[in-house]
């Protein structure tokens, strides 16, 4: 609304006038050190992939190497995912909704993922789940091995997407109005039908933009994962580790083709992304509130 | 103490919802507690026992010997470095950028925003990869720096390029919401009575968005200490010379020196867990992160 009375006060204006100095300078120094550090380097990985004939670059982008680990990457990571979309609400509610000893240290503890440095989750991880690990140890005689498998692929990056489903989760869910909880209830609603008609349309931008944000986070990551993948080509290798394998083989025209191909699908998630986000704003304001 | 309140809120919640079957709530909660707290112990808290369990498998002599690993050493010493040089860099680009995005009106300023969110959407290794490919060997000026003897791959250089790259947005992300919603009126009523630019700076934004700064700078800090596979593309791994801390827990770790590894990887679990805390401390005073 004050966007759009703005934007029509002023059409042609690059700037709003403003009393407030600096302008110029700040702005000049973003965008001077945005295109410095961010963009022309991105803008280098691009040009250098080009380098390559169409048909080299298809050929090294469908190899079946390449083909393989996107494979992998991209199914662990939406499996990933969708164990953050199921499990993520049940914490996110949890937060929200009970009263229990020890909470406070549980709900700061969310962000550690965010914190720990990738290495560490890598190592520690692959520790737990190994064979004789603590808990690997109780998986081992199901037949069930994590560790450099690509289950063990699945629980790094299930571990790296979950704060961001259960932070994106938390401020819908305590958005939902108890009131007509209750009123639904009284009216003789059943606990699914509450869930299904009052709490799920509540939350759902929320659970999907999670969802898009631990996939985006689970397709690019490298260091929580080749600790515990074992990178055997075709099976357990990741498309990161690709590039870096690629690179290690001075074959910088390959693993520009490889990169870019990861910059083209990080620009659509992020526009997923920031559409789900319109969406989940869009209807927080026609509800009212 | 905590167990009453907790029954009390449980009473309370069953006091205003009458029609609720009491057996099948409290079934449900205890299901819910249980299912979050299996997960996070399974996925969390498990593997960060184990950091220390690891780290001090041989008894603390054995963990305190491995910093004096001369390798060790130096690996600690350049992730401070490393972060001594990034983060105010960083901190200095944030508030540049808040400045600019909040305090204005401007056309494209959410594309600017987008542009500044782009680091956290793409892979740590290409972070890494596109300045290998400007400045490596084989890159778009490797040729013209090697003549000039210039190493910015596989030496310090490139480390705080590719850290700076990934930890790039964490204060501006910070900054812009806090500065956008405190609004303009204390800094336009500074500059009207005739304070300057720099005064109204330092003495009435810079208060205003105390706990916003500090937030944004200690998790750009944790990022650019923790930083993996970014700096790994660039680094070349050179032991006691380009290798960072996470670096050498993959070295160590790779040798199967198991205790030096978790005994490197505790310090970073400590500062990560360092973080969370000052992280609550800023919460507490009323400034919530998004």
């Amino acid at each position: 609304m004050n966007a759009a009375v703005e934007t029509r006060s002023a059409p042609r204006a690059l700037r709003q006038p403003s009393v407030l100095p600096g302008f110029g300078l700040t702005f000049g120094f973003t965008t001077f050190f945005l295109s410095a550090i961010v963009l022309l380097p991105l803008a280098a990985l691009v040009l250098m992939s080009l380098r390559l004939s169409w048909s080299e670059f298809w050929e090294v982008i469908l190899d079946p190497r390449a083909v393989g680990s996107y494979r992998l990457s991209f199914g662990a990571s939406l499996l990933a995912a969708g164990i953050n979309l199921v499990f993520g609400f049940i914490i996110a509610w949890t937060l929200v909704r009970y009263e229990f000893p020890g909470k406070r240290i549980i709900d700061a503890l969310i962000d550690m993922p965010f914190a720990l440095p990738t290495a560490v989750s890598g190592i520690a991880l692959t520790t737990v789940f190994a064979q004789n690990g603590w808990i690997g140890q109780y998986l081992e005689p199901f037949g069930i091995k994590v560790a450099y498998t690509w289950i063990g692929v699945t629980v790094a990056l299930t571990l790296i997407g979950m704060p961001f489903m259960v932070r994106t989760v938390q401020p819908a869910l305590a958005e939902v109005q108890k009131d007509l909880e209750d009123a639904a209830e009284t009216l003789g609603a059943g606990r699914f039908h509450i869930f299904r008609r009052i709490i799920l349309p509540t939350v759902l931008p929320a659970m999907l933009t999670g969802f898009a944000l631990a996939f985006a986070r689970a397709v690019g990551e490298y260091g929580s994962v080749i600790f515990i993948s074992g990178n055997l080509p075709m099976k357990t290798e990741i498309t990161p580790l690709l590039i870096v394998i690629k690179l290690e083989e001075f074959d910088y025209r390959g693993a520009a083709a490889l990169g870019t191909v990861m910059l083209f699908i990080s620009f659509i998630m992020l526009l997923a992304i920031n559409l789900l986000q319109a969406w989940g704003r869009r209807r927080h304001t026609r509800t009212g509130r | 103490m905590m167990a009453s309140r907790a029954t009390q809120i449980f009473v309370d919640e069953h006091a205003t919802r009458p029609g609720r079957d009491t057996l099948t709530t409290a079934f449900v909660r205890a299901f819910f507690i249980g299912v979050s707290l299996l997960f996070l112990a399974a996925l969390l808290f498990a593997p960060l026992a184990t950091v220390f369990t690891m780290a001090l498998e041989k008894g603390y002599e054995a963990y305190l010997a491995s910093f004096s690993d001369p390798d060790t050493g130096a690996a600690i010493r350049l992730t401070l470095l490393t972060a001594a040089v990034v983060v105010p860099i960083n901190t200095v680009f944030g508030l540049a950028a808040a400045w600019a995005i909040a305090k204005f009106e401007f056309r494209g300023k959410s594309f600017l925003i987008t542009l500044i969110d782009l680091p956290l959407a793409v892979s740590p290794v290409i972070s890494g990869l596109v300045y290998v490919l400007l400045f490596g060997l084989q890159g778009w000026f490797g040729l013209w720096l090697q003549e000039h003897d210039i190493s910015i791959v596989f030496a310090l250089p490139g480390i705080i390029l590719a850290t700076m790259f990934v930890t790039f947005p964490y204060v501006a992300r910070e900054l812009i919401p806090l500065m956008q919603q405190l609004g303009n009126d204390e800094e336009e009523a500074a500059i009207t009575l005739g304070a300057g630019a720099w005064m109204t700076f330092f003495r009435v934004t810079l208060p205003k968005v105390r706990w916003g700064l500090v937030y944004g700078v200690i998790l750009c800090n944790a990022r650019a200490m923790g930083e993996f596979g970014a700096v790994s593309v660039v680094s070349g791994h050179i032991r006691g010379v380009t290798n960072t801390m996470p670096l050498h827990i993959e070295i160590l770790y790779n040798e199967y020196n198991f205790v030096g590894a978790f005994a490197v990887a505790s310090l970073l679990t400590l500062l990560a867990v360092l973080t969370l805390v000052v992280k609550s401390l800023v919460e507490r005073t009323g400034y919530k992160g998004h």
